[in-house]
């Protein structure tokens, strides 16, 4: 029981980072922009929070600087994207090679440095109980975070004015610039919270869940948080349970070889990949929920005066 | 660039949205707004690659600057200094070959909204095929073996894009992500097999094949020089990327689906089709860039085969304007990033992921000066502006 315990606690600390992803990227899809950058976003992000974390000591300092960071390369796409009305898929995928680069030289000084982590949290008395303690008391504090961040992301989209007006932006650009609200700022701000989002997901990778930085260490979670926007067919609690359940899969690789199951390792890195992939395509498989649930307007620029 | 900034229709009136709503004030009273052209203009699709390579260089001559180094000493190390010889010109060749190779492929599908991302994947395989070729026949002198292997290459190269082909026709799954994620899935399966089955016995445990033997090797076209014969390869292969694009029917109907897919789809043109055939040729040509690299410069099969070959190419084909001829030019441009790159490491001590970051500033700049394309820049006086600007916007 303690060892499920453990397993739990270990598959939401490795689903966070795609929670956080996806949730940023989901609000901006939701507005009817695809920000295809999210692996760029998440590097920078990375390696943003490691250097400050590693220059002033302060790990929370580096989150704060992940986000900052997530957030300002997302308006590069946002300048091009919406003001200057370029492809959307082009500049997306711009974005996460640009990222990989940044990232790899803003990194360089800091490749084998240590630094110390955000750790799980030890509240006293509570985090020891038996079984409860680890499952509720024990986690990353990021982790309860990523939490909070789904709430309020589900209480923004479905209960709040605000939230309507993203996803009627995101259904249809036209009708809502028609009314009267500004479409472009509307998706600005969208852009902004998903590569806040991003860069958060990497601060964690970066300061609480290594902690290290590796050049290209988000090893494509970027994408599969892309993914899981659409096997949660844009809605926010599947794209909590896809996390958690790819989180899973990523610990799979480590279950098995503890397991002293005979495989080649590389085999088992591919797992979340392949699992991807297979999920992708069994979600998919049904165009028409597909059609029906995405905005309608997704990856369509819009331009006022067309 | 003075047009990039946040809209001012956040500012306004939410009543008063017009044509004005994605203009950027410049300078107080007078503002510069996009209009739609009429028709696109050519000229600024041709002009528009020019533009962002020098907006490219002065981001350089800034970082430069600022990396404490003399901006003049840092450009001639980087775009000078390597192709001042004929072994710098023989590298820049060799190194544009993969490049040209990739992205006259990926052109090919982009043209069709055919989205293929995964070409690292599929290079990786390619060469996994081709070099599985030179491992199998160590003792082949056969004239034959380096034309099979080359064969093999594109065979694996589309065999792996065929499984985003096969999911996005037959389970409606994005080619985008499926592609991508087939990137991973590849370089573990080479890891796999250099640290496992085919790992050379002799090379003190490093994750590496054996050496390719003589005829397993692309013959260099000047003794002392790396160029080879893969050069003829890739030309080939962009004449034959022109005549296909732009004179075969199933070309044409490739174009007609990328440029108004719902034409396409009222003339019966097979979108199925256009994803296989956009997916297959990329693939194909990724895969030969694979042998290429394995047989040419590399020799063997290793972990670091490709410096991602697979995605420089994409910004390739953006800024060759996904056209056989621009893609040359392109590749030209790219390789000589790359060995600036390196030559920048080895003169000034600057990190080579200075490439990368350069690469990510020249696709993001050709998307800005796009856009050109299809609109136009009007300057808008205040007096003749429909709706009047609060002070301060």
């Amino acid at each position: 029981m303690d060892q499920f315990a453990q397993l739990i606690v270990l598959t939401l600390a490795a689903g966070t980072p795609l929670v956080y992803a996806a949730l940023g990227e989901l609000v901006t899809e939701k507005s009817g922009v695809l920000n295809l950058g999210v692996e760029g976003m998440m590097l920078v992000g990375a390696v943003a929070s490691f250097a400050v974390a590693a220059t002033t000591k302060s790990p929370w300092l580096g989150v704060g600087a992940g986000i900052l960071a997530g957030a300002a390369v997302s308006m590069i796409f946002a300048v091009l994207a919406l003001s200057l009305m370029s492809n959307q898929v082009a500049t997306g995928l711009a974005l996460s090679l640009f990222g990989v680069g940044l990232s790899a030289f803003l990194g360089l000084e800091y490749v084998s440095v240590v630094i110390e982590g955000i750790r799980p949290l030890a509240v006293p008395g509570l985090s020891d109980l038996p079984i409860v303690g680890k499952l509720l008391f024990a986690h990353n504090p990021l982790v309860y975070l990523s939490l909070a961040l789904f709430a309020a992301v589900h209480w923004f989209l479905y209960r709040t004015r605000a939230g309507l007006v993203v996803r009627a932006v995101g259904e249809s650009p036209q009708s809502a610039h028609a009314i009267g609200y500004p479409v472009i700022a509307i998706r600005y701000m969208a852009v902004l919270f998903g590569g806040a989002c991003s860069g958060l997901a990497g601060a964690y990778l970066a300061v609480a869940y290594t902690p290290l930085w590796v050049e290209g260490m988000t090893a494509g979670r970027g994408w599969i948080a892309l993914a899981l926007v659409v096997f949660a067919t844009w809605k926010p609690w599947r794209v909590l349970a896809g996390a958690y359940l790819f989180g899973g899969v990523t610990l799979a690789q480590f279950q098995a070889q503890a397991l002293g199951l005979e495989m080649p390792s590389q085999f088992l890195s591919m797992l979340p990949y392949v699992a991807t992939i297979v999920v992708l395509a069994i979600i998919s498989r049904d165009a028409t929920t597909i059609r029906l649930n995405a905005p309608a307007s997704l990856g369509k620029p819009f331009h006022a005066g067309a | 660039m003075s047009a990039a900034g946040p809209p001012q229709g956040a500012n306004r009136s939410p009543t008063g949205g017009s044509a004005a709503a994605n203009a950027a004030s410049v300078g107080g009273s007078i503002r510069l707004r996009l209009e739609a052209r009429p028709e696109p203009s050519r000229l600024a699709g041709w002009l528009s690659p020019l533009a962002a390579a020098l907006a490219t260089l002065v981001v350089g001559f800034v970082l430069f600057s600022w990396l404490g180094k003399n901006p003049f000493t840092a450009f001639h190390a980087f775009f000078v200094k390597p192709v001042a010889d004929a072994y710098g010109v023989s590298e820049l060749l060799l190194k544009a070959s993969p490049l040209i190779l990739i992205a006259t492929g990926l052109a090919a599908g982009y043209r069709a909204n055919v989205w293929n991302i995964g070409a690292e994947g599929q290079l990786l395989v390619g060469a996994v095929a081709g070099g599985g070729l030179a491992l199998a026949f160590p003792e082949t002198t056969s004239p034959l073996l380096l034309p099979a292997m080359i064969v093999a290459g594109a065979l694996g190269g589309m065999a792996w894009a065929a499984i985003p082909a096969f999911l996005r026709t037959r389970f409606n799954a994005n080619e985008i992500l499926v592609s991508l994620m087939l990137v991973y899935v590849a370089t573990h399966l080479l890891s796999w097999l250099v640290h496992g089955p085919w790992r050379d016995p002799e090379g003190f445990n490093f994750p590496q094949s054996r050496l390719f033997h003589e005829a397993a090797l692309l013959p260099p076209l000047f003794e002392g020089l790396r160029v080879n014969a893969g050069l003829f390869v890739a030309l080939a292969v962009v004449a034959a990327g022109y005549l296909f694009m732009q004179k075969s029917l199933a070309g044409f109907q490739m174009r007609v689906a990328g440029l108004a897919p719902a034409a396409a789809n009222y003339a019966g043109i097979s979108s199925n089709r256009n994803v296989w055939m956009g997916l297959l040729i990329g693939g194909g040509c990724a895969g030969v860039a694979g042998v290429q690299e394995a047989a040419g410069p590399v020799g063997q099969l290793l972990p670091t085969l490709s410096p991602g070959y697979g995605f420089a190419a994409i910004i390739v084909a953006f800024v060759g304007r996904l056209h056989p001829v621009g893609v040359v030019f392109a590749a030209l441009l790219m390789s000589l990033l790359y060995l600036g790159g390196e030559s920048a490491q080895l003169n000034l001590a600057l990190p080579s992921a200075v490439t990368g970051l350069f690469q990510g500033t020249l696709l993001f700049f050709l998307l800005a000066a796009d856009v050109l394309i299809h609109y136009r820049l009007r300057v808008v006086r205040p007096a003749r502006t429909p709706v009047p600007v609060p002070k301060g916007a």
